[in-house]
């Protein structure tokens, strides 16, 4: 095998980087039947991880558990090195469900403005910050005046990901952002999350079935597989930073990598940890 | 693409003519009638006019009204939204109540005026309680469905953006329920009315249930015709009011409502 392990840390790019997420012997269990075995695995500051797994293999609750949003029943999440029992500030999600997460009764601005007020920004300030982080994801001053569901599912999931970036977070989780939105749409969203990684320095998680999407974005993919649900094994993926869907996704190690993920999430266990 | 006006001609020619020919056809049928209770239409007009049509008798016979419908359809719609709220986060204590709610939202509440009359006097104070217990149910119920049904995942949209529980309430919750909570202070406000008519008919407050009464009393038979077109035109402008407010509350969701019809 040639797949690079990293027990201790990220591709060379990233190794004086600090830890942003860890996940130390975090697994899940509903009444006793366990649905993700303990896993530990940590996300370094600028880096984009995907965690890649098959339909049903829990990932969501990997997420849900990541983000707070449910307690894992074992182990443990660490946003810098702080112990997260709750929704913590610095930590923000993007959900799958652009049509269900977004207030259909809020202006595409105000649902962006909405956890900057919460956050305890001033009306202005929220405003101001909202239209910028719209402004980021391409929506002008008119879509930031309209009814999120008046916007094609991809305008809403860029509405939905402003949101999540207007309060800058330390940490972005993204679950399926990108798995109810067509073929050419998911491209452009692959892009732009591209663009705004590397314009923003974010630290990105997010959470996929969807191997080549997983390899495209990456700089390291995290491939589960089994029931309960384990870390297969985590790769490297040393594309270059700058990347775009022809070249990039016709590059023979892009093949290679594409094929090693799919083994790995397939069960011909690799090294498994 | 026809415009707003002539859509508006278009509701008022198909919807309009209708009451215009039956008001036509009661004003010259009526005409000639010497019975004692069917009086002229043009005779009820007139006592109509002479009744509500000038300061005096709005102040007398429609102002007191007016405020015991306020009061009491405020007061139920207040407590109905707070109570509603609770139980609606609420599930367990929604489940334990259910039974008494639906026992206690089944009596009519204009058979509580002599309870309410024995308990709280023939005063207003009486008149706005019964008028603000009767139409609690429908807001209280409607408000319990509308948040149980508010999408769980703004729930968790809160709760990632960490919204604090007054932000929670009016960003999420408020709106989420908000067509529902209209929808059961539409059905309240005619039931206030009901009781409003009800409630004036004990003690001498004035208002048009009062004035009713006492014309049926003294033999006016126009006038208390014409208190009967006076509360039809109340209901009715009532309405329209409401609807208003409605309009650019739930904006949105007529808006949405719009498009997802036609997007079928």
């Amino acid at each position: 095998m040639t797949i690079h392990r990293s027990p201790t840390g990220p591709n060379s790019a990233h190794t004086s980087s600090a830890v942003i997420l860890e996940a130390r012997g975090l697994g899940h269990s509903y009444n006793d039947r366990a649905v993700l075995s303990p896993m530990d695995f940590t996300v370094f500051e600028g880096e984009f991880v995907c965690i890649v797994g098959p339909s049903g293999v829990g990932k969501t609750t990997l997420l849900r558990c990541l983000a707070a949003l449910q307690p894992s029943t074992s182990g443990a999440v660490y946003v810098r090195s702080e112990r997260v029992t709750q929704p913590t500030a610095g930590v923000a999600l993007v959900f799958q469900d652009y049509s269900r997460s977004l207030m259909p009764w809020s202006s595409v601005l105000a649902n962006v403005a909405l956890p900057l007020r919460a956050a305890g920004s001033s009306r202005a300030s929220a405003r101001t910050d909202a239209l910028r982080a719209l402004a980021l994801v391409g929506l002008d001053d008119v879509a930031a005046g309209m009814y999120p569901w008046q916007l094609s599912g991809g305008m809403q999931q860029r509405v939905a990901i402003a949101r999540a970036l207007a309060s800058r977070p330390t940490l972005l989780l993204m679950d399926e952002p990108f798995a109810s939105v067509d073929a050419y749409t998911r491209a452009d969203l692959e892009d732009l999350m591209q663009r705004l990684q590397r314009e923003l320095s974010l630290t990105v998680l997010l959470v996929t079935h969807d191997i080549d999407e997983a390899v495209y974005l990456s700089d390291r993919v995290i491939a589960l597989n089994g029931r309960p649900a384990h870390v297969a094994d985590i790769v490297s993926v040393d594309l270059g930073s700058r990347r775009d869907q022809l070249t990039t996704k016709g590059m023979p190690e892009f093949a290679e990598l594409r094929a090693r993920v799919h083994g790995l999430i397939r069960g011909s266990r690799g090294t498994t940890s | 693409m026809r415009t707003r006006r002539s859509e508006w001609l278009t509701v008022v020619a198909l919807e309009a003519w209708l009451p215009v020919v039956l008001v036509v056809a009661w004003w010259f049928g009526s005409a000639s009638s010497t019975s004692v209770y069917f009086p002229p239409l043009s005779s009820i007009l007139g006592s109509f006019a002479h009744d509500w049509l000038n300061s005096a008798g709005l102040a007398s016979n429609l102002l007191p009204s007016l405020e015991l419908l306020g009061l009491g359809f405020g007061v139920a719609l207040a407590s109905g939204v707070v109570m509603g709220t609770v139980l609606g986060l609420t599930p367990a204590l929604e489940r334990a109540s259910r039974p008494l709610l639906e026992i206690l939202r089944a009596i009519p509440g204009v058979a509580l005026l002599p309870i309410f009359i024995v308990l709280f006097g023939i005063d207003q104070e009486m008149k706005v309680l019964l008028i603000a217990f009767g139409s609690f149910w429908p807001i209280l119920l409607n408000t319990v469905d509308g948040v149980r049904g508010v999408e769980p995942l703004l729930f968790e949209v809160a709760e990632v953006f960490r919204f604090g529980r007054i932000r929670r309430l009016l960003s999420v919750v408020f709106p989420g329920a908000s067509p529902q909570i209209f929808a059961g202070a539409r059905t309240a406000l005619s039931i206030s009315l009901i009781i409003l008519v009800v409630s004036e008919t004990v003690g001498g407050n004035g208002g048009i249930g009062y004035f009713l009464l006492a014309a049926q009393r003294n033999f006016a038979i126009s006038s208390m015709w014409g208190a009967i077109v006076a509360l039809g035109i109340l209901g009715y402008l009532l309405n329209i009011a409401f609807r208003l407010i409605e309009r650019v509350i739930l904006r949105w969701h007529r808006l949405q409502q719009t498009r997802l019809g036609s997007e079928k």
